[in-house]
């Protein structure tokens, strides 16, 4: 087995707010090994999009890591100095953004976008980074990248600048590629597209990739392991396969049951999971589920759960996960 | 980017047509008349009309329109009604003047203003910021005309450095140079403030927007990001403010140019309201917001080119 | 919304540039109004002996060209000053919402033909209008006010008509019009409880500007007519007297200056305080 390329450890964080600190993380420990796809998915709230920041070292200036580390070529690149940080973006981790379209700079083209954001490497001149975003666009199937290089932003398809998108994330050949929801501002044709393109990059790519989504059929497709998150823990984690068909934690169960691609017959009402998400400013002392749960004990509202090993490398947080 | 042009050329025009309309129309609706007024309580019967005859105002209303629209269009504005002298001659004789201060005044204006905003962004939050905060607001509230006479006071009067009256001697630029240093400084304090609130706010807008965060997320320098990802952006609308402040500027040139008894529009204006000289005061109506509107319609062309997204929204 | 307001109160003292504006304001509106008590002379009165005098007890400002006490006529200035702002933002005001009403709820026509309009007056320079308006009528006090308010108008109906405008096209007046509301309850229930915390800061925006240009067209001598003491007057006097009695021109510009900030800081902390956005500033 490959070592982690990246390793979240035990990584609080929290914003500050007029209410108090909203505790968006809470102790997420994840990792990413060369050559694997990990996917993040929970709902909205549940602290992903904080840990897609902080993998970029793009934390909001209102942000504070109360614990933890994000380990990168040995060290934690949420402590490092701004400089440092500027040179792992692009270079070493990269993102793909959430939506493209207001992504780019509306005003530049996008030729001259893919070259900027080849700032960081050396050696090239300008012409030789031109070719080397035109190569890329070619890559990621856009089928005439000279003429697009020349385009602005509001020119192009929502499925080509997905692409672009995509394209830009791998100019410089990063190691760890962070994927922000991905399809989420696309609709479901183009979503199949981005899938398969992602799905086929993947093939050549040794790098880790990290797929950030609330969306849980994109994660069954191009991921080996999933981290499901909510009310910002991670509440489960295991191959893709094993927490999909053998869900040990109550949430985890509830959210691929609601899921409306498992529904097998027409209902004229979508399951929803009941309840709200806790209040994160004071969150609650027990499980963060409880509330919720259809399964909940006594001791799950006083008691907050360890992991439980339920299977290889697959492991959730709940007092219940064992029967 | 052509349909676009003529749509705005020809509201521009279409304005001129009504507020010439409207001027003329004030004439009709008010008690007195121009000559009257011009010539006080002494006038007598046969100078009156004679009077009338020279503004032209004997004619049935709408003659005078239909004469006053083809003159203008040839570029005969009419004649003062003491000195005989045709209205555009007087203009083109001062208006190079005032271009001159309006320009010399912008371009302090924005190269400052811009300059502030920028520095004000960067270092946001500390004291530099705060102080160009109460500062900005400061200067755009003092009317131009204060400023210009306490300039004229400490600079011309008490410090001899700049000359206090005139715009200098023809042909000599040195002393233009000087002599238009004061009020366009006038004017000028009264917009870096406000051109620097502008950028400022418009930048920090531009810098929490994502196409911001993208670029640092592929380790762009903070000057390359400022400068080619925010202010590139940013920029558009101050354009636009800047073509609707040329209208401000003209209106601090009247003031600014009386403090300085400075040959311009503002002082032939002003001078033939007080001589209630109506041909003058028509013509140079006429032909600042012949202006005006030009510099409104090239600077919106303008901003079509800096922003792409605005011709392409008008196309359909 | 009751705690909305409070906090909109919280918010407002909280920027001490808006407090300062308020206290200069507030100075203002007293010396406006309590003019007659609280000048120590008679502004009128001549007493050539005594020209140019320096500031002194008996005289705290000193006195202009023709003796007359200058804090006396400064404060009568601030009568001036702010009298004519109220009277002209006001009467703009209310014809704006009217006009704005009209076109917003009008047919299309009218509001094509005022929108024609509203862009034809702002497309020219305040100043020319202004002056060309004078030139025809005459300068006084009573053209100066008409002036203000013809070129305030447009800026006014131009808001109004875009509030009418969205909230004609939002779902809930389809609703109540389904419900036979009437145009008028609409109006007053609706659209100015919305739009009145907005509307107040234009207007409070606005009377800085006013200020300043009837203190600029009395200084050019075509507004208010002396011997009625009105800022731009003063400086005037200041202006032409300059090397007798430079003071004069340094004292005159003052009491303009404050008014202009004072309203300007007032204005922009209610803004502030008004604008839900800006509220969040804490946070980051």
């Amino acid at each position: 087995m490959s070592e982690a390329l990246l390793k979240v450890d035990d990584l609080s964080i929290s914003y500050a707010s007029e209410e108090g600190p909203v505790q968006a993380l809470r102790h997420a420990t994840l990792e990413a090994r060369a050559g694997e796809a990990i996917g993040i998915v929970g709902e909205s709230g549940c602290g992903k999009s904080t840990l897609a920041s902080a993998l970029i070292t793009l934390l909001a200036g209102n942000a504070r890591v109360t614990s933890g580390s994000v380990q990168f070529g040995g060290r934690d690149i949420l402590s490092v100095s701004e400089e440092e940080k500027r040179k792992l973006r692009g270079r070493h981790i990269a993102m793909i953004f959430q939506d493209p379209m207001t992504s780019f700079n509306p005003v530049l083209t996008i030729g001259e976008q893919l070259v900027d954001f080849q700032d960081q490497r050396e050696g090239l001149s300008k012409p030789e980074k031109r070719q080397q975003a035109a190569l890329m666009l070619k890559r990621v199937g856009i089928s005439d990248p000279v003429r697009c290089l020349d385009r602005h932003v509001h020119e192009l398809s929502g499925g080509m600048r997905q692409r672009a998108a995509i394209a830009a994330a791998l100019l410089m050949a990063p190691q760890v590629l962070v994927a922000d929801e991905p399809t989420t501002a696309l609709d479901v044709t183009m979503e199949a597209q981005i899938i398969h393109l992602l799905r086929e990059l993947r093939r050549d790519y040794n790098g880790a990739v990290v797929i950030v989504t609330h969306h849980l059929g994109v994660v069954g497709e191009l991921c080996d392991r999933v981290y499901v998150m909510y009310a910002g823990e991670v509440v489960e984690e295991g191959s893709t396969d094993d927490v999909y068909h053998n869900p040990r934690h109550p949430y985890t169960q509830a959210l691929i049951a609601c899921d409306p691609a498992n529904l097998h017959e027409q209902t004229p009402v979508l399951p929803t999971i009941p309840g709200r998400l806790p209040d994160l400013v004071n969150p609650p002392r027990g499980c963060s589920f409880a509330a919720r749960c259809p399964r909940v004990h006594e001791r799950c509202r006083s008691e907050g759960p360890d992991y439980v090993e339920v299977g290889p490398r697959h492991r959730a947080r709940c007092h219940e996960a064992r029967s | 980017m052509l349909s676009y042009a003529i749509k705005r050329i020809g509201l521009a025009l279409l304005i001129i047509f009504v507020v010439m309309l409207v001027m003329y129309a004030m004439v009709f609706l008010v008690p007195g008349d121009p000559a009257s007024l011009a010539l006080g309580p002494r006038a007598t019967p046969e100078l009156k009309h004679e009077l009338m005859v020279r503004m032209g105002l004997d004619q049935p209303i709408y003659v005078q329109v239909w004469n006053f629209f083809r003159n203008a269009l040839t570029g005969d504005l009419g004649y003062d009604v003491w000195s005989k002298r045709p209205v555009s001659e007087m203009i083109a004789e001062v208006f190079p003047n005032t271009l001159f201060l309006g320009a010399v005044a912008m371009s302090i204006a924005l190269v400052a203003g811009i300059g502030l905003g920028c520095l004000a962004v960067v270092w946001q939050g500390r004291t530099v910021d705060r102080v160009l905060a109460v500062l900005s607001v400061s200067m755009i509230s003092i009317p131009s005309f204060v400023v210009a006479i306490y300039l004229l006071l400490v600079f011309a009067v008490w410090l001899g450095w700049f000359p206090a009256i005139g715009a200098g001697e023809a042909g000599d630029w040195g002393s233009q140079i000087r002599a238009v240093v004061l009020p366009a400084a006038a004017i000028a304090i009264t917009w870096v403030g406000y051109l620097a609130r502008l950028v400022r706010a418009s930048m920090l807008e531009v810098m929490s927007a994502n196409h911001v965060r993208t670029a640092r997320a592929f380790g762009l320098t903070q000057a390359k990001i400022v400068l080619r990802y925010a202010l590139r952006v940013a920029i558009v609308p101050v354009v636009a403010i800047v073509a609707v402040g040329f209208g401000s500027i003209l209106s601090s040139a009247v003031f600014v140019e009386t403090v300085f008894s400075r040959p311009g529009i503002g002082t032939l204006i002003t001078s033939a309201v007080q001589k209630r000289d109506f041909p003058v005061v028509m013509g140079c109506v006429l032909f600042m917001t012949a202006f005006y509107l030009t510099v409104v319609t090239l600077a919106d062309l303008l901003m079509a080119k800096l922003d792409p997204r605005v011709r392409d929204t008008l196309r359909g | 919304m009751a705690s909305g307001r409070r906090n909109v109160w919280r918010a407002l003292a909280a920027e001490p540039l808006g407090v300062m504006g308020g206290a200069i304001v507030l100075t203002f509106v007293v010396m406006a109004l309590f003019a007659p008590w609280l000048a120590p002379h008679d502004p009128f009165k001549i007493d050539v002996m005594h020209k140019f005098a320096s500031p002194s007890l008996a005289h705290w400002a000193g006195t202009d060209q023709l003796g007359r006490d200058l804090l006396s006529r400064i404060i009568y200035g601030a009568r001036t000053a702010l009298g004519v702002a109220i009277t002209a933002t006001g009467i703009a005001g209310l014809a704006g919402i009217l006009l704005g009403l009209v076109a917003g709820y009008g047919p299309r026509w009218l509001d094509s033909l005022l929108i024609l309009c509203f862009d034809s007056m702002t497309s020219l320079p305040m100043i020319m209008f202004a002056l060309a308006v004078i030139t025809v009528l005459g300068p006084s006090t009573a053209t100066l006010i008409l002036v203000i308010i013809l070129v305030s108008i447009p800026g006014y109906a131009r808001f109004i008509r875009a509030q009418t405008l969205s909230l004609v096209r939002s779902d809930f007046i389809l609703a109540e019009q389904a419900m036979n509301a009437s145009t008028a309850r609409i109006i007053l229930l609706h659209l100015l409880p919305n739009v009145a915390g907005q509307l107040l800061v234009v207007l409070s925006m606005d009377v800085p500007v006013v200020i300043m240009l009837e203190a600029g067209l009395s200084y050019l001598s075509l507004g208010v007519k002396p011997p009625t003491p009105s800022w731009g007057n003063i400086l005037y006097d200041g202006y032409v007297s300059l090397r007798q009695s430079p003071g004069m021109v340094i004292i005159a510009g003052i009491p303009l200056i404050l008014a202009t900030l004072g309203f300007t800081f007032l204005g922009e902390a209610l803004r502030d305080a008004l604008d839900p956005r800006l509220q969040m500033r804490t946070l980051t």
